[in-house]
C-alpha cells in the first residue's frame, strides 16, 4: 500500500466511500463497455440509496460515467453536462441479495450496435471498489493494478495463450482469475498485471484466434 | 527497509539519525519504485489542493449537501478581523479557521485530499499550514510535515482501520489528529520519539469517540469536530515537546483504539442509528432534506 492512500487521493468530497469510490465505479462501467453510453440506469442499493443525495453519490457515478476522476470538479455538475453530452440516465433504488451496503447496479445502453453492459459493483471504504458481477458472471475486479478483461473460447490452451503473449512482452501476471459460465461456451478471464501493456500487446492479444474481446483497464 | 509499527518508525529514524518523515518518504520510493523527488511533486500537489480548499472555505458560503453547515470559517474569519491583533496571531485560532474551511469545502462537494478520511480531512492540513504560516517554513518543509503524517497513518492502516463505519471516529478524527501531532512535533523541530508521543497522547485522548452524523451527512457533528481534532492535535505537540511523554506507546493505544472499535456498538458507528443521528433534532431533519 502506498501512503497516498493514507494521505490522499484528492477528491471531490464529503466521503471517500460514497463519493470517491462511486465516481469510480462510474468510470469503471465506461471502461468495461468502452462504446458511447446513449442511456444509464444506475439502481443504488443500502446505504448508497440512502444517503445519494447528501453525499452526491449519484452525480458521482454519473460523473464517472461521463468519464471523471474521483477529483475532478465537474462531478458536481454531471447531471447537466450528460445532458450535453447526450446520455440519458435514470437513478432509482434496489434491494439486492447478499452485497455490500454501498452497492450500485448500472446497466448500460448504446442503440447503435444494440449493446448492453450490466454490472453490480460496490465501494469497500477508503474510495477502493470492486466489481462484482458483469453480465451476470461473478467476477472480483478491483482497478487496483493495470487489468486485462479478455472474453475467449473457452477451449484448451486457450489461458495459456494468453499468458505467453504476456510472458513474450516480459508483463508480470501478479493475479488471474479465469471464469465461464457453461463449459465449452465463453470463457472469460481478468488478468491484474505488474505493468502497463502498451497497444502492441493488446493487438496481438487481440489477432489471437479464439479470443473475443480484449479490454484493457487501467490502474484507477 | 519497511515499518509495520510506530515503533519501528521511531527506531528507523533513530538509527539513521534523521526524522520520520525521511524514513516515510525512503520507503515509499523503494516500495512504489519512484524517485524522492517524484514522490515530493505527487506530494506536494496535495499540499496545494489543501491550500486551495482552505483559501476558498474561508472566503466563501458554501451550499452543502444537506445545507447544515456552510458558513463557519466565514463567521470565524470576520469574527477574527474586528477582534483584537492579539486574537488574530493566536496559531490555534488560525487553525479552527482552516479545519472548518477544509470541512466545509468537503460537505460541500468541493476538493480536498482525504487525509486519512475524507471526512477527517480538515485536521492535517489546518495544523500543518498554520505552523507553516507561524514559522514561515518552506512549501518543501509542509511537504515533509504531510510525510510524516502519511507514515503514521499508514501505520494505523496496517493494523487497524480508518473507517467510521469499522472503528467509529476514533479511526477517523481520532486518527487524523494523532497524525497532525506527529506532523506538528517533527515540524516544530522535535524528535522521532516525541512524534511518536504526540501521536500517542492525541489518539489516547480521542478514544471511544463514536461516529453519529445527522441524516448519514458528512456536516453534523463532523465539521466542527474537524476544528477541534485541529487544536487537540496541537496541543498534543506542545506536550510532546516538552518532554511530556505517553505512558502508553503508541501502538499499544493503536491496539485499545482496535479493540474499542469492536465493542462499540453498530449504532454508533455511521449507520446514523444513534446517538446525535437520533435526537428530536436530527430526526426532523432528516425528515425534511
Amino acid at each position: 500500500m502506498s501512503i497516498f492512500e493514507i494521505m490522499g487521493p484528492a477528491m471531490i468530497g464529503p466521503s471517500s466511500s460514497h463519493t470517491a469510490g462511486a465516481a469510480r465505479i462510474g468510470r469503471m462501467a465506461k471502461l468495461l463497455f468502452a462504446d458511447k453510453i446513449d442511456r444509464a440506469v444506475v439502481k443504488l442499493h443500502g446505504s448508497f440509496a440512502d444517503t445519494a443525495v447528501g453525499h452526491g453519490t449519484d452525480r458521482a457515478i454519473i460523473g464517472g460515467l461521463l468519464g471523471f476522476l474521483p477529483d475532478d470538479q465537474r462531478l458536481r455538475s454531471s447531471f447537466e453536462l450528460a445532458e450535453t453530452e447526450g446520455m440519458e440516465f435514470s437513478i432509482e433504488e434496489v434491494k439486492l441479495r447478499e452485497v455490500h451496503p454501498n452497492t450500485a447496479q448500472i446497466i448500460l445502453y448504446n442503440t447503435e450496435k444494440a449493446k448492453k453492459l450490466e454490472l453490480v459493483a460496490s465501494s469497500i471504504g477508503g474510495g477502493r471498489i470492486e466489481v462484482t458481477e458483469i453480465n451476470g458472471s461473478t467476477v472480483e475486479l478491483t482497478g487496483r493494478m493495470p487489468t486485462l478483461w479478455i472474453l475467449h473460447q473457452d477451449r484448451p490452451g486457450e489461458v495459456g495463450i494468453i499468458t505467453s503473449i504476456l510472458g513474450s512482452y516480459k508483463i508480470n501476471i501478479a493475479f488471474m482469475q479465469v471464469y465461464r459460465n457453461r463449459k465449452g461456451e465463453i470463457g472469460s478471464c481478468i488478468i491484474e498485471m505488474d505493468d502497463q501493456p502498451n497497444q502492441d500487446v493488446i493487438t496481438k492479444l487481440e489477432n489471437s484466434e479464439d479470443i473475443l474481446q480484449v479490454r484493457y483497464l487501467p490502474r484507477i | 527497509m519497511e515499518y509495520a509499527t510506530i515503533k519501528e518508525l521511531v527506531s528507523l529514524a533513530e538509527a539513521a539519525e534523521t526524522s520520520i518523515w525521511k524514513i516515510v518518504l525512503q520507503v515509499e520510493a523503494e516500495e512504489e519504485e519512484m524517485t524522492e523527488l517524484e514522490i515530493r511533486k505527487s506530494m506536494l500537489a496535495n499540499l496545494n489542493v489543501m491550500k486551495e480548499a482552505v483559501e476558498y472555505g474561508r472566503k466563501n458560503n458554501i451550499q452543502t449537501g444537506g445545507g447544515l453547515v456552510g458558513d463557519e470559517a466565514l463567521k470565524l474569519e470576520k469574527y477574527l478581523t474586528t477582534a483584537p491583533e492579539s486574537e488574530q496571531n493566536n496559531i490555534y485560532n488560525k487553525m479552527i479557521t482552516y479545519a472548518l474551511a477544509t470541512a466545509e469545502v468537503n460537505a460541500g462537494m468541493g476538493k480536498i485530499v482525504a487525509g486519512p478520511t475524507a471526512g477527517a480531512s480538515g485536521i492535517v492540513p489546518a495544523v500543518v499550514l498554520a505552523i507553516g504560516e507561524e514559522d514561515n517554513l518552506s512549501d518543501q518543509k509542509l511537504v515533509e510535515a504531510l510525510f510524516t503524517a502519511a507514515g503514521l497513518g499508514y501505520v494505523v492502516s496496517r493494523k487497524a482501520t480508518l473507517a467510521g463505519a469499522a472503528g467509529g471516529c476514533q479511526a477517523e478524527c481520532g486518527v487524523g489528529a494523532a497524525m497532525a501531532a506527529g506532523a506538528a512535533v517533527e515540524l516544530r523541530g522535535g524528535s522521532p520519539r516525541m512524534a511518536a508521543d504526540a501521536f500517542a497522547v492525541a489518539l489516547k485522548n480521542l478514544l471511544g469517540l463514536v461516529c453519529d452524523p445527522v441524516a448519514g451527512l458528512v456536516e453534523v457533528p463532523c465539521v466542527k469536530r474537524n476544528a477541534f481534532a485541529a487544536a487537540h492535535a496541537y496541543t498534543a505537540s506542545t506536550m510532546a515537546l516538552a518532554g511530556i511523554e505517553s505512558v502508553i506507546p503508541a501502538d499499544e493505544v493503536i491496539m485499545a483504539m482496535t479493540e474499542i472499535g469492536d465493542q462499540m456498538p453498530t449504532c454508533l458507528k455511521e449507520t446514523s442509528r444513534g446517538g446525535l443521528a437520533v435526537t428530536p433534532t436530527a430526526l426532523k431533519i432528516k425528515q425534511d432534506l
